[in-house]
């Protein structure tokens, strides 16, 4: 009956090893200090990492206090879970794997585990298992914390880019007046898309754009969805009162069109930019004269 | 001399990036196996069709590709396969213009008509697996058909 007797004397394993990293602090500091875990991540100076470990162990003590060894949420890793990202995310930029790092933490656990043996030695082997145990579940959960912050940091990361990515990808740049282009870039999915047909309708607004040029040159496959967002992008632009041309449909890519039987008849393209430019042009009735009667044309 | 390696892989297909995935697997290994551009990007928009259908339609599956060869003939095997409802009428799912999943209804159709050979087995409440091969040039001779 562990839980009894410790009860009557020490406390639970979990009090005795929370017990044990407040009176130990420093100890456990200084030793981890020493570990490649912070003792490559702080450089500067030694006591930079010893206060670094400090934090560590101060948050596995409230965690212990808490009962809550198994807890990779508990309130004592909130504090720390800031500076263990650093950590995790310096260990990453240093070419570090998951499992590397996941190794390194793990070499947190001995100083600590001696440690406590050492100030147990008196007590009885059942009381000694019981406490390591803890301390071994804590270390364990603390692996757990690390890793997990370092995963959550790079999907917020990746959504951070994603979101960069629509914006990046759709410039709405002005050709001439009355003339605006799109040049779209790369997989034109739905949310892309979507963002691509505010970006144009709002710019047709703004510039009293009579041709909108929607460039597909930086798109790799043209399939019916594609197709179909570029279609109904079209049929708002008309809406708005200027029409849409699409360019830069290169051969593979007309012949993949036809084969697949999509019908973008009701669509104006032109094979480049230069030619939907110079088409836009034409309606307008703006034509482009060389700088002399005898001088080169263009085109 | 065209190696398998590369080319031989199982891809998820659970949301629209792995949708990406794919048409980037199938570009990379048709343009190892020796495909044209053309037939690159017919293959990867068919496979970007399948891939959909899978996605939307079947609720989610994944793609085998395999390297296959004939005489001297090489090709890229694609296989979509998805543990959905499944196409009760095949004949009405290949007709241009019949979608029940808001798009144009060009896939399907589409598909079979960008690569060599198509063949699609369904059973309603199994799911569906459509199998696609394309050749790296002309498709070999005993198949030649026009």
């Amino acid at each position: 009956m562990p839980e009894q007797e410790a009860a009557g004397t020490q406390g639970s394993p979990a009090d005795e090893v929370g017990a044990f990293l407040r009176r130990r602090r420093e100890q456990i500091a200084q030793r981890w200090a020493d570990e490649s875990m912070f003792r490559t991540v702080f450089t500067v100076s030694r006591d930079e990492a010893a206060e670094a470990a400090r934090h560590v162990v101060d948050a596995l003590a409230e965690v212990a206090d808490a009962e809550r060894m198994h807890d990779t949420d508990a309130a004592g890793f909130t504090v720390v879970r800031e500076q263990l990202a650093r950590m995790g995310a310096a260990r990453s930029r240093a070419g570090f794997t998951t499992a590397q790092v996941s190794a390194e933490v793990e070499g947190l656990r001995p100083p600590a585990l001696n440690l406590l043996i050492s100030d147990l030695k008196d007590a009885p082997a059942e009381r000694v298992r019981d406490c390591t145990t803890a301390l071994t579940v804590l270390m364990g959960t603390l692996r757990l914390v690390v890793l997990d912050t370092a995963l959550s940091e790079g999907q917020a990361l990746i959504e951070r880019q994603q979101l960069q990515l629509l914006e990046v990808a759709t410039p709405v740049i002005k050709l001439w007046d009355g003339i605006v282009a799109v040049p779209l870039i790369g997989t034109l999915d739905s949310a892309r898309s979507q963002v691509v047909m505010e970006t144009l309708l709002e710019a047709i607004v703004e510039q009293h754009a009579r041709f909108a040029i929607l460039d597909i040159t930086g798109v790799p496959t043209v399939d019916s969805l594609v197709a179909q967002h570029l279609m109904k992008t079209v049929a708002a632009a008309r809406l708005m009162g200027a029409e849409c041309v699409v360019s830069g449909i290169r051969p593979a890519i007309a012949q993949t069109i036809v084969h697949l039987g999509l019908d973008l008849g009701t669509v104006v393209t032109r094979a480049s930019l230069a030619d939907a430019l110079a088409y836009a042009l034409h309606e307008l009735g703006a034509g482009i004269v060389g700088p002399a009667a005898d001088g080169a044309r263009l085109r | 001399m065209p190696t398998s390696a590369g080319v031989e892989a199982c891809l998820p297909i659970g949301s629209d990036l792995d949708l990406v995935w794919v048409r980037q697997h199938v570009r990379q290994a048709a343009a190892r196996l020796g495909f044209g551009l053309v037939e690159q990007t017919k293959l990867v928009t068919a496979a970007s069709e399948l891939a959909r259908n899978t996605l939307v339609h079947g609720g989610g599956g994944r793609m085998d590709s395999a390297q296959v060869t004939r005489g001297r003939a090489v090709g890229l095997r694609l296989a979509f396969s998805d543990d959905g409802p499944g196409i009760a009428d095949l004949e009405l799912a290949l007709k241009d213009g019949y979608t029940s999943g808001g798009g144009l209804g060009m896939g399907l159709g589409g598909a079979r008509r960008l690569v060599h050979e198509f063949s699609l087995e369904s059973t309603v409440g199994v799911g569906t697996t459509v199998t696609v091969v394309s050749w790296a040039s002309a498709p070999p001779r005993l198949r030649e058909e026009f």
